[in-house]
C-alpha cells in the first residue's frame, strides 16, 4: 500500500532523515519504534507531504506521491494525527469533525456518528471548545478528525503519549477494532509495549536512519536491539 | 425646566446616533479587512482601495439608472460584486503567490497595489468629485429625542446589525466559515484534513474585500466621492483593527463603535478639533490594551 524508498528529509539546512525506506501493507499495523529525536514525526509529516523530502520517492497504491500537497494526499487516502494534536483549538469538538468531514462516493464513509461509535467520550463532550480539552480528550479527536478523511491508510503519531494505563487500554482496543474493519495503520510510538501487542510488522528509527526491521515476533525476540535503540 | 440641559441632551443623543451610524460603516468596511487579516496573514493596505472602488461603482451604477431609486439599490448590490470579482482576480493572479513572504513584503505589496488602484480608479473615473443621492424616503431628517436626525444614518443603523448577524452566523454556522476559523489558527493542519487551503483563502479574501465594496457602497450617499477616500479610510481601519484586536472581527465591531463615538462626540465637544479624539481614544486603549480590546489570533 505504501512504499517509501531512501528519502531524505530536511528542516531548513539540518539533514534529518538520511534514506529512510519503508514498506507497508494493505490491512497491516506497522509500527515505527525510537527515542525522542530519532526522525519518526519527520518520516509522517514527509510521507504526509508537510516536509516534503528532498530526496527519495514515496508511493502510495503504486502511484507516486512525493511532493504533493498534504491536502491532495489526504484525499487519496491518507490520514494523519498528528503527535502535537493540533486541535482547531475555536471550533467545537463537533466542528473539528465536521470541516473533516469529507462527501465521497461509495466505500467506507465516516461520518460524525461512526466517529461517535468508537470514541464515545466525544460524544458527551461534541459542544465543547477544542482548546478546553484534556490532552487524552485531544488526543482521540485528533484520532477521530483524522478518521473523518475516509482514509485507508492512517498515519498515528504517539497516540499513547500522556495517557493514562486505562486510556491507553482503551484507545489500544479502538485502534485494534480499526484494524479489523480493514485499515491500514502506520504507528510512531515510544511505548513499546503496547505498541508491539498491535503491530504486526515494526522498524526501529534512529538518528534518522532505519536500524532494523523485522516482524513483532522477531522484534521481542531480539534484546540486543531493543536495548541499543530502545534503552529496554 | 431648564431648556439648555434639554438642548444637551437632545444635541448629545443625537450625535451618539450620528457617532453610531459612521461606527457602522466603519465596521463594515474593518471586518473585512480583520477577516482578511486573521484568515490570510495578509495586512492589506489595499482595503481602502476596494472601498473607493465600491463607492465609485455605486455612482457609475446610480448614474446609469439616472440617480433613481432602482439605481441606489442596484448600485447597493452590484458595487460590493464588482469589488468582490476585482478581489478575485487579484487574489488568484497576484496574493496566492504571496502567502508565505514576510509582512514588510505583503506590506509593500499591497501598499503599490493601492498606488495601482489609485491610478486605475483615476484613468476610469477622473478626478472630479462624484456624488450619488439616497432613495427619497432615505433622505432628509426625522425627529428623535427632540433633534432630527437623519434618515440615512438611520438606515445605516439598521443595515450595520444585519451585516454584523450575518458575519457571525458565517462564520459559526457554515462550513467554510468554520474551515476559515481554523485556517486562522493552523492552516497547515486543515491541509492535512484534505482541505484544500488555497481555496479557502481566495474565499476568505473575497468576502472581507466584498465588505471593503459594501460599506463603499453605503457610504456613497453621505459623502463626496472622490480619489483620496482611500486614504483617509486604511488609517482609521488600521487602527480601528489595532485597537479591536488584530484578526478579530468582533474586535473590528468594538474598534469602530469607539472610533466612531469618540468622533462623533469630538464634533461636539471641540469642533476645531474633532479629529484628535479618536486618535487620543486608539493611544489610551494601545497603553492599556497594547494587543487590543478583544483577543487578537496573531
Ligand atoms: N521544525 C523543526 N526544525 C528544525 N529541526 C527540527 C524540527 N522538528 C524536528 N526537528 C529535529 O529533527 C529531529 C527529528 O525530530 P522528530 O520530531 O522527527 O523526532 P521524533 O522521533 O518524532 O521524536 P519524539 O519522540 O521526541 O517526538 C530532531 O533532532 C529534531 O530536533
Ligand atoms: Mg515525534
Amino acid at each position: 500500500m505504501l512504499e517509501v524508498e531512501e528519502i531524505h528529509t530536511f528542516y531548513g539546512l539540518s539533514h534529518i532523515l538520511f534514506g529512510v525506506s519503508l514498506s507497508i501493507e494493505s490491512g497491516k499495523v506497522v509500527c515505527m519504534l525510537g527515542r525522542n529525536g530519532a526522525g519518526k514525526s519527520t518520516t509522517l509529516k514527509s510521507i504526509i507531504g508537510i516536509t516534503p523530502p528532498k530526496k527519495g520517492s514515496i508511493r502510495f497504491k503504486g502511484e507516486e506521491i512525493t511532493g504533493k500537497q498534504p491536502f491532495m494526499l489526504v484525499r487519496m487516502g491518507i490520514g494523519y494525527a498528528p503527535d502535537e494534536r493540533r486541535i482547531f483549538a475555536d471550533l467545537t469538538v463537533e466542528d473539528n469533525l465536521e470541516i473533516a468531514e469529507r462527501k465521497v462516493e461509495g466505500g467506507e464513509r465516516w461520518d460524525k456518528e461512526r466517529a461517535y461509535e468508537v470514541f464515545p467520550v466525544l460524544e458527551n463532550i461534541g459542544s465543547r471548545r477544542g482548546g478546553c480539552l484534556s490532552g487524552g480528550e485531544q488526543k482521540m479527536l485528533a484520532i477521530a478528525r483524522a478518521l473523518m478523511c475516509n482514509p485507508e491508510l492512517l498515519l498515528l503519531d504517539e497516540p499513547f503519549e500522556g495517557l493514562a494505563p486505562v486510556m491507553v487500554k482503551v484507545l489500544e482496543d479502538q485502534i485494534g477494532t480499526l484494524k479489523e474493519t480493514g485499515l491500514t495503520v502506520l504507528l510512531a510510538e515510544q511505548n513499546v509495549k503496547t505498541t508491539l501487542r498491535l503491530s504486526d510488522h515494526g522498524y526501529i528509527i534512529d538518528d534518522g536512519k532505519i536500524r532494523y526491521q523485522g516482524s513483532v515476533e522477531e522484534l521481542k525476540e531480539n534484546e540486543e536491539v531493543r536495548r541499543k535503540y530502545l534503552f529496554i | 425646566m431648564d431648556s439648555g440641559y434639554i438642548l444637551t441632551f437632545a444635541a448629545l443623543s443625537s450625535q451618539f446616533l450620528v457617532g453610531l451610524s459612521r461606527a457602522m460603516i466603519l465596521f463594515i468596511v474593518c471586518s473585512g479587512m480583520s477577516f482578511v487579516l486573521g484568515v490570510l496573514r495578509v495586512p492589506n493596505v489595499a482595503h481602502g482601495s476596494l472601498y473607493m472602488i465600491g463607492a465609485f461603482s455605486a455612482f457609475s451604477i446610480s448614474t446609469l439608472f439616472g440617480g433613481s431609486s432602482t439605481g441606489f439599490w442596484l448600485a447597493l448590490i452590484i458595487s460590493p460584486l464588482v469589488v468582490a470579482l476585482v478581489s478575485l482576480i487579484a487574489e488568484r493572479a497576484l496574493f496566492c503567490h504571496l502567502y508565505e513572504r514576510e509582512h514588510l513584503m505583503l506590506l509593500l505589496f499591497t501598499f503599490a497595489l493601492m498606488l495601482i488602484l489609485g491610478d486605475l480608479v483615476k484613468l476610469t473615473w477622473g478626478a472630479d468629485y462624484r456624488s450619488i443621492m439616497a432613495p427619497p424616503f432615505l433622505r432628509g431628517s426625522i425627529p428623535i429625542f427632540g433633534s432630527s436626525f437623519p434618515r440615512y444614518n438611520l438606515f445605516l443603523l439598521i443595515v450595520g446589525p444585519v451585516v454584523a448577524i450575518s458575519l457571525y452566523l458565517f462564520t459559526n454556522k457554515t462550513k467554510i466559515g468554520k474551515i476559515a476559523r481554523a485556517a486562522a489558527v493552523d492552516r497547515e493542519m486543515v491541509g492535512a484534513v484534505g482541505i484544500n487551503v488555497s481555496w479557502v483563502f481566495a474565499a476568505a479574501f473575497v468576502i472581507g474585500c466584498y465588505l471593503a465594496g459594501l460599506g463603499g457602497a453605503l457610504v456613497a450617499p453621505m459623502v463626496s466621492i472622490t480619489l483620496g477616500m482611500d486614504h483617509d479610510i486604511i488609517i482609521e481601519a488600521f487602527l480601528i483593527v489595532t485597537i479591536g484586536g488584530l484578526g478579530n472581527m468582533w474586535g473590528a465591531l468594538v474598534g469602530s463603535l469607539i472610533f466612531g463615538i469618540t468622533q462623533a462626540f469630538g464634533v461636539l465637544f471641540w469642533p476645531q478639533f474633532a479629529i484628535v479624539f479618536p486618535y487620543l481614544a486608539v493611544v489610551i486603549i494601545l497603553i492599556l490594551r497594547p494587543t487590543g480590546m478583544l483577543k487578537s489570533v496573531w
